[in-house]
């Protein structure tokens, strides 16, 4: 067992805690955290249906994106459609046998790697280009941009460039699921792939990256509009001890 | 306050180029030491106030799921960055949305995540500081927590519960607003934000009866603390003096006459605004809240019915019920609380109105939905019934109207420029500038449609709109009450 596979397998299972143990405690203090006092957002649907057709058309359409801005709803929907493909595709690597759908968008998902590059090309000419995005921009959106194209252009590095020796890839993931190590490729682009992927892991939950679970607490966006109707109440406003007065007697 | 220049309207509305500080001067009066203890904040600075903003904050975000998410989820995309009235009108990057929730995330960052205790210069967190504190004390008072950007926002990041957030901080540490915390005073003092007392409100309204009757011939009532009536009516206090707001009282008082429904305000809870809202405060919104359920209760009424108020309405719609509620004292066959435009709308429906239309042919008129009735509540069972209802009435009562740019209206309306506890000559030039989009669009109208009246639902529009219309070259009673044009068109029989 090589050095190399040992760091890679001890770096794989730190990213798998850190993305799934730091979300996981995130999405807890998100749905632990009371929301005192009803602020939903208009178009704020009056049933609890409703609000679940409004996340659903907000999370896979971005509505709200859509009605503010035509430009970055369309490279941001470009690039998030593109991930979600590409990562489907992954999942070949970690399957076997192959699922029958996943090797049936196996072509869709090398489409979306170049769209995942133009979304990602878009975003970043924005915060060069226009001024306003430009001022709001931190050091560490400029990274995340940098992160993602790079673990993009890697990847696809590999399908088109230098092939990398995939069989022993997945043989290494499939080991690393159960605990049966295997040895990794010592391929440079495969190794500078991977590591960016664990990097992208790690810091999903110390991120912006948390927009992506956060979104569904936002009581913004998943409050039902029926303060009349129905009593609403939460932390503080549970502890509201009301006396009522009877003046004049 | 240095001169200032009122931005020119061009024929379409522009998005402006970034000018940083272009409003770094603005502030508002700082509240005195006597306007802060009757609402429970410390006079002055407090020692150790670092700390104490620090750990304020940690408890806010601990106690609010919409604060928690709104200060992580954001992935500074750019959306909001074009949607702020304040923006549009200054030019000062400040006042983009996202960059005013910065100066407090960066503060959150540097004290409560891994990334901005340990890389601040990485994600832009900033360490609690006198100067940052200046610069909360700036720009969140250029924030009327109108909601547009929450609108546009795709998480939904509320600006208004951030900027409510940091003028609560604001106010633990001593530094309060004089504006809003003295007239929060006034009402935990005497009832209403003018301090005005029951025997003031008393000749106020008999003077509005002689003068209904001497203008009608008409015996229309303006009742106060009736026992036993079946409406309270909770209306700003800026309807008892201020114009075009009393236009709009003579109007709720001849709808209740026409329909004969019994009805009073309260010497004691009268007033609607609820101004603890702006900053943020819910011991105080609570309070202020309570003095209306006790109203209701002394007076033994079974309606609450609230006047033409946009944040009012917002804290009686979205909030009561979790405040002051449950109203299982009140008939359970009307909402509670009602809005005098469902009220009116219901009466309308039911054919118990009747008007003459014409009364109102000087008028053209357009309709600005005011930012917390449109983004902050609702009328009326369905969504969208706060645009509706209010259009629904102006058509029974005028013959000439038309609606502004579609995208300056509805859930995307403009701010006044006013709002959120910014209506003060401390703020002119902000409040002035802030009115821009407003402005363009209504010249739009003007200039096409020969539009002369525009009317609104919300005191704090009105007396913004009084004051900046002349700016803008239109004249200030350009803009007027919904039922102000009610009471114009409405036919009163003398016998009911």
């Amino acid at each position: 067992m090589s050095t190399l596979t040992v760091l890679y397998a001890v770096l794989f299972y730190f990213a798998f805690v850190m993305l799934v143990g730091g979300t996981g405690y995130k999405c807890w203090v998100y749905a632990r955290t009371p929301q005192p006092l009803k602020i939903p957002i208009p178009p704020a649907p009056t049933t609890r249906a409703g609000v679940v057709l409004r996340m659903l058309i907000e999370v896979t359409l971005f509505r709200a994106l859509f009605r503010s801005n035509k430009w970055i709803w369309l490279f941001g929907w470009i690039f998030h459609v593109a991930l979600l493909a590409v990562l489907l595709r992954h999942l070949r690597y970690f399957t076997e046998p192959v699922w029958g759908w996943v090797a049936l968008i196996q072509p869709i998902g090398l489409y979306a790697g170049f769209a995942l590059l133009a979304g990602l090309a878009g975003l970043w000419a924005r915060r060069f280009l226009v001024d306003r995005v430009r001022y709001i921009s931190a050091p560490s959106d400029h990274l995340m941009l940098a992160l993602l194209v790079a673990i993009a252009a890697s990847g696809l590095a590999m399908k088109y460039v230098a092939h990398t020796d995939i069989v022993s890839l997945k043989a290494f993931f499939l080991g690393l699921m159960v605990f049966d190590w295997r040895e990794l490729p010592a391929d440079p682009v495969l190794l500078l792939h991977l590591a960016l992927v664990a990097i992208l892991m790690i810091v999903f939950p110390l991120s912006k990256l948390l927009h992506a679970p956060a979104v569904f607490f936002s009581p913004s966006l998943n409050q039902v509009d029926d303060a009349r109707e129905k009593r609403h109440a939460a932390g503080w406003s549970t502890q509201i001890i009301r006396v009522d007065r009877t003046r004049g007697a | 306050m240095a001169a200032f220049e009122t931005p020119p309207l061009g024929e379409y509305p522009v998005i402006p180029l970034v000018r940083e500080g272009a409003m770094a001067h603005s502030k508002p009066f700082v509240a005195k030491p006597e306007h802060q203890q009757g609402l429970g904040f410390p006079g002055e600075l407090v020692p150790d106030w670092e700390n104490v903003a620090v750990t304020k904050l940690g408890q806010l975000v601990s106690q609010s799921r919409g604060l928690q998410v709104f200060l992580d989820a954001c992935v500074k995309c750019g959306a909001c960055t074009d949607k702020c009235h304040y923006y549009l009108g200054t030019s000062d990057p400040k006042n983009m949305p996202v960059a005013r929730q910065d100066l407090l995330r960066s503060v959150y960052r540097r004290y409560y995540t891994f990334a901005g205790k340990f890389f601040p210069w990485l994600v832009g967190a900033r360490n609690m500081t006198k100067s940052v504190l200046d610069e909360w004390y700036s720009y969140f008072h250029q924030c009327s927590q109108c909601r547009r950007c929450a609108v546009f926002c795709p998480y939904g990041i509320d600006t208004a519960e951030v900027s409510m957030a940091a003028r609560d901080i604001m106010d633990s540490v001593g530094v309060g607003q004089k504006y809003s915390n003295e007239i929060i005073g006034k009402v935990h003092k005497i009832g209403n934000n003018l301090g005005l007392p029951e025997r003031a409100l008393r000749n106020t309204l008999d003077g509005l009866e002689e003068d209904v009757k001497e203008e009608t011939g008409v015996d229309v009532k303006f009742p106060l603390d009736v026992k036993g009536a079946e409406v309270l009516l909770i209306t700003p206090s800026a309807d008892f003096f201020a114009e075009p707001h009393i236009d709009g009282l003579i109007g709720y008082a001849k709808v209740f006459h026409a329909a004969g429904i019994s009805w009073t305000l309260s010497s004691h809870a009268s007033e609607a605004a609820n101004f603890s809202l702006f900053i943020g405060n819910h011991d105080n919104l609570q309070k202020v809240a309570g003095r209306i359920r006790d109203a209701a209760l002394d007076l033994g009424v079974r309606r609450v019915v609230v006047g033409e108020c946009g944040h009012a309405w917002r804290v009686a719609y979205s909030f009561w019920n979790t405040l002051i509620g449950p109203f299982d004292f009140l008939d359970p066959r009307y909402p509670a609380p009602q809005h005098i435009c469902e009220l009116t709308y219901d009466l309308i429906q039911r054919g118990v109105l009747t008007f003459d239309k014409s009364a109102n042919d000087d008028k053209v008129v357009t309709f600005h939905d005011s930012c917390n009735v449109s983004r902050g509540s609702r009328m009326g069972d369905a969504p969208g019934g706060q645009f509706r209802i209010p259009r629904e009435i102006i058509r029974a009562c005028v013959n000439n109207f038309v609606d502004m740019a579609p995208e300056t209206i509805g859930e995307a309306t403009f701010c006044c420029g006013g709002g959120g506890g910014l209506l003060t000559d401390d703020l002119v030039e902000l409040r002035v500038k802030g009115a821009l989009p407003r402005m363009q669009a209504l010249q739009q109208v003007v200039q096409e449609h020969g539009v002369n009246y525009m009317a609104a639902i919300c005191a704090i529009c009105k007396s913004q709109f009084t004051k900046v219309l002349p700016y803008y070259k239109h004249p200030m009673d350009m803009i007027g009450s919904v039922h102000g044009l009610v009471s114009k068109a409405i036919v009163l029989k003398p016998g009911n």
